[in-house]
């Protein structure tokens, strides 16, 4: 389904939409408070993206000195070229260790690729550990944000779900009780389980660490408890040095729910002693991002989220309306540029308001990317042969002035003999605006007609 | 101030929707122009600068409308407008949408009327009353777009010509607003293909400006005014819209 279909059947439900937009607009605001206590953020988003342009233009070294570094301290590289190869590696890893129970903790990576139904194919138990992951897969849904997955759901719905799911007690909403449950439902979890997989917030190539920011600590935990730690990176993942990260931390959190810092930010420098760590690289179509001039600073992105919250599309139509493992505007450019047929109508779910680029602490120029999609998606026959036309039509008419001009004078004679006739070419308008008075004459007419005074 | 513009050659730029549907705000403009010492030429064609097509994506469609913009406004010093959202399309998306060579300059002289006011004219005050509860609904194409003022998102402080303007005038009292520049959901062919979300964001803008207690909704864009007219009249909501220009011109200025 496109995306303005989904959108309508989100915003139908009026009491819901306001609610959803409402909660999300709450954590925009937060973020405004936690960015205006920092005099320099400007600089601070600068250096980002400077960073995350160096990064770009210095990929394939930087790749390479991690690789050896994160060597250096024990770990295993292993590289991935697609979504089908990285599940292969991790799939593998676990089998040739007999591992039939994971916790899985703070990863889109795993997300995109498609990894827990992979595995649960193959029989694993997989687990997702931050309470909105868990929420998520309890009810066999994707995450419908990519840092608050849940937040779709009323605490009443979650409510059912763990009386349904592990037993609570009926009518509990209390969010800390809810935690609490949930807490000792995934402690258990998190004992019995033989392996971890996290993603990765940043990988150091001067020092080959990887960088986990969570506010649960289950990275911590899944990859403590364990002896076998996987975790899936983008290649973008990369920073050059560890002083860089300074840069990073301190927008992240902001950025992403107003705290000062997430409340785990976890350093690993290879595996805890008699363990495993097995990182994995992954490309999975980030060089052909790399390649296409326009979109390629979107390869910067730390899915902090902000630019969800802040979109005033995406707080009134929901995750779900945009049918990608990443919405919102980040992802509105993203699913195009794997499959632009599929997600056509993603970069038309936009008023180009601007909010996500001036939110989006590495500065991607999201809506202009999305006003390049367009363009991209009519020279390729992917936009609505009605917009073409459209759009054909209207420059033809306001090309010729006299054309222009006949055309409007025809246009205001209809409206006012055959009121119905012009409701049924506007209806899109008027299913909840009346049309505007039209003036008998236009501003150039009246110009004229001074003129002939 | 007339004397330093008197070889300034200026012309206003009166974009289709305006003239076929707001015509009083084209007049506002000549003569708000005019009281502030500036004789501005109407060029007739084009009327359409090519952003209806451009944000479709119909860059073919909206090329030979920026090559005759370029051409009609090529002979002026600067090229005034009462849309932010058409001065933002000649300003940030001609470049790439036409050669370098079909004469860009005019582009970074093309400015929205409040600001060529105050930026160019030198107006720092309105003068006149209009003894009314103003809110002001920030476009996002002129203030992310153009930056006239500081969006919310930001950490930084721009001059902020549209409320400047708008404060200096007697008895004009601006509301606060919860959500200062929320976008309001027009979009062009948005406010159309995704009419639940726009109505929902419309009237959202509306809820929000009723609260603060606006007996008038201001922009300087005329079609943001245009939806959000349109979702008030459906409810019948007793708040007016106008553009920024028809309050100037309204309030009669000192003279
Ligand atoms: S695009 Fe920017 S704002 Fe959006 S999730 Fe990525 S880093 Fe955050």
């Amino acid at each position: 389904m496109s995306h303005p279909e989904l959108a309508n059947r989100f915003v139908e439900d009026g009491e819901r939409a306001q609610w959803h937009d409402r909660s999300l607009w709450y954590v925009r605001a937060k973020r405004d408070r936690a960015a205006h206590a920092i005099p320099e953020w400007e600089r601070l988003r600068e250096l980002a993206a400077a960073i995350k342009a160096n990064v770009r233009a210095n990929l394939a070294d930087y790749l390479e000195r991690f690789e050896a570094e994160a060597r250096k301290h024990g770990a295993v590289v292993h590289w991935a070229e697609d979504a089908a190869a990285h599940n292969q590696i991790v799939w593998e890893i676990l089998r040739s260790r007999s591992v039939t129970r994971v916790v899985k903790s703070k990863s889109m990576l795993t997300e995109e690729c498609g990894l827990n139904p992979f595995l649960e194919q193959r029989g694993l138990e997989v687990v997702d550990t931050d309470l909105g992951e868990r929420i998520v897969q309890l009810r066999d849904e994707p995450p419908s944000h990519i840092v608050l997955p849940a937040i779709h759901l009323r605490k009443e719905e979650v409510g059912e779900l763990f009386e349904r799911e592990l037993g609570t007690e009926p009518g509990l909403s209390d969010p800390a009780r809810l935690t609490e449950a949930a807490r000792e439902h995934l402690r258990e979890k998190f004992l019995a389980a033989q392996a971890g997989i996290t993603g990765v917030n940043f990988a150091v190539a001067e020092t080959g660490g990887i960088v986990v920011c969570t506010n649960e600590g289950n990275a911590d935990l899944g990859t403590a408890l364990p002896p076998l730690h996987i975790a899936c990176m983008g290649i973008e993942k990369i920073v050059p040095r560890a002083a860089d990260l300074a840069v990073f931390t301190r927008l992240l959190a902001r950025s992403a729910t107003g705290q000062p810092i997430t409340a785990y930010t976890s350093h690993m420098h290879g595996p805890r002693a008699g363990g495993e760590l097995h990182i994995v690289i992954v490309d999975n179509g980030r060089t052909g991002m790399m390649a296409r001039e326009s979109y390629r600073q979107s390869l910067g992105c730390i899915r902090c989220g902000a630019c969800l919250n802040t979109c005033p599309v995406y707080r009134r139509s929901g995750g779900y309306s945009y049918e990608a493992v990443i919405p919102g505007p980040i992802g509105s450019t993203l699913g195009p540029g794997r499959d632009p047929a599929r997600h056509a109508s993603l970069p038309y779910a936009c008023t180009l308001c601007g909010s996500c680029a001036d939110v989006c602490p590495v500065k991607i120029d999201l809506d202009r990317q999305l006003f390049h999609w367009r363009s991209d998606l009519v020279t390729s026959g992917l936009s609505s042969p009605r917009k073409r036309r459209a759009s054909r039509l209207a420059s033809l008419i306001m090309r010729h002035p006299r054309l222009y001009r006949a055309v409007a004078k025809l246009a205001r004679v209809v409206a006012a003999r055959a009121p119905g006739a012009t409701s049924a070419v506007l209806s899109g308008w008027t299913v909840s605006r009346d049309l505007p008075e039209i003036p008998q004459r236009s501003f150039r007419e009246q110009l004229e007609d001074l003129g002939d005074e | 101030m007339s004397d330093r513009l008197a070889n300034v050659r200026v012309a206003l730029f009166v974009p289709c929707y305006v003239d076929q549907l707001a015509p009083q705000v084209a007049f506002a403009s000549l003569r708000v122009l005019a009281r502030f010492g500036v004789k501005a030429s109407f060029v007739s064609d084009p009327a359409c600068c090519g952003q209806p097509m451009a944000n479709v994506g119909s860059a073919d469609e909206a090329r030979p409308l920026a090559l005759s913009f370029l051409r009609s406004f090529a002979g002026f010093d600067y090229v005034v407008c009462p849309s932010g959202s058409c001065v933002s399309m000649v300003r940030n998306h001609y470049r790439g949408l036409v050669p370098d060579a079909a004469g860009l300059e005019i582009c970074g002289r093309t400015m929205e009327l409040c600001e060529f006011l105050s930026d160019v004219v030198g107006v720092d005050r309105i003068g006149g009353r209009f003894p009314h509860r103003v809110g002001l609904h920030k476009s996002c194409h002129g203030l992310r777009g153009l930056r006239l003022g500081s969006a919310s998102e930001l950490v930084e402080t721009r001059p902020d010509p549209v409320g400047e303007l708008l404060a200096s005038i007697e008895g004009l009292q601006l509301v606060s607003l919860e959500r200062a520049d929320e976008c309001c959901g027009f979009g062009g062919a948005f406010a159309v293909e995704e009419s639940g979300v726009s109505t929902m964001m419309g009237r959202d803008r509306v809820d929000d400006h009723v609260r603060a207690g606006a007996e008038v909704i201001a922009s300087i864009d005329m079609s943001c005014l245009l939806h959000l007219q349109g979702l008030m009249r459906r409810r019948s909501v007793g708040v007016r819209a106008m553009h920024v220009a028809e309050i100037f011109d309204a309030c009669g200025g000192d003279a």
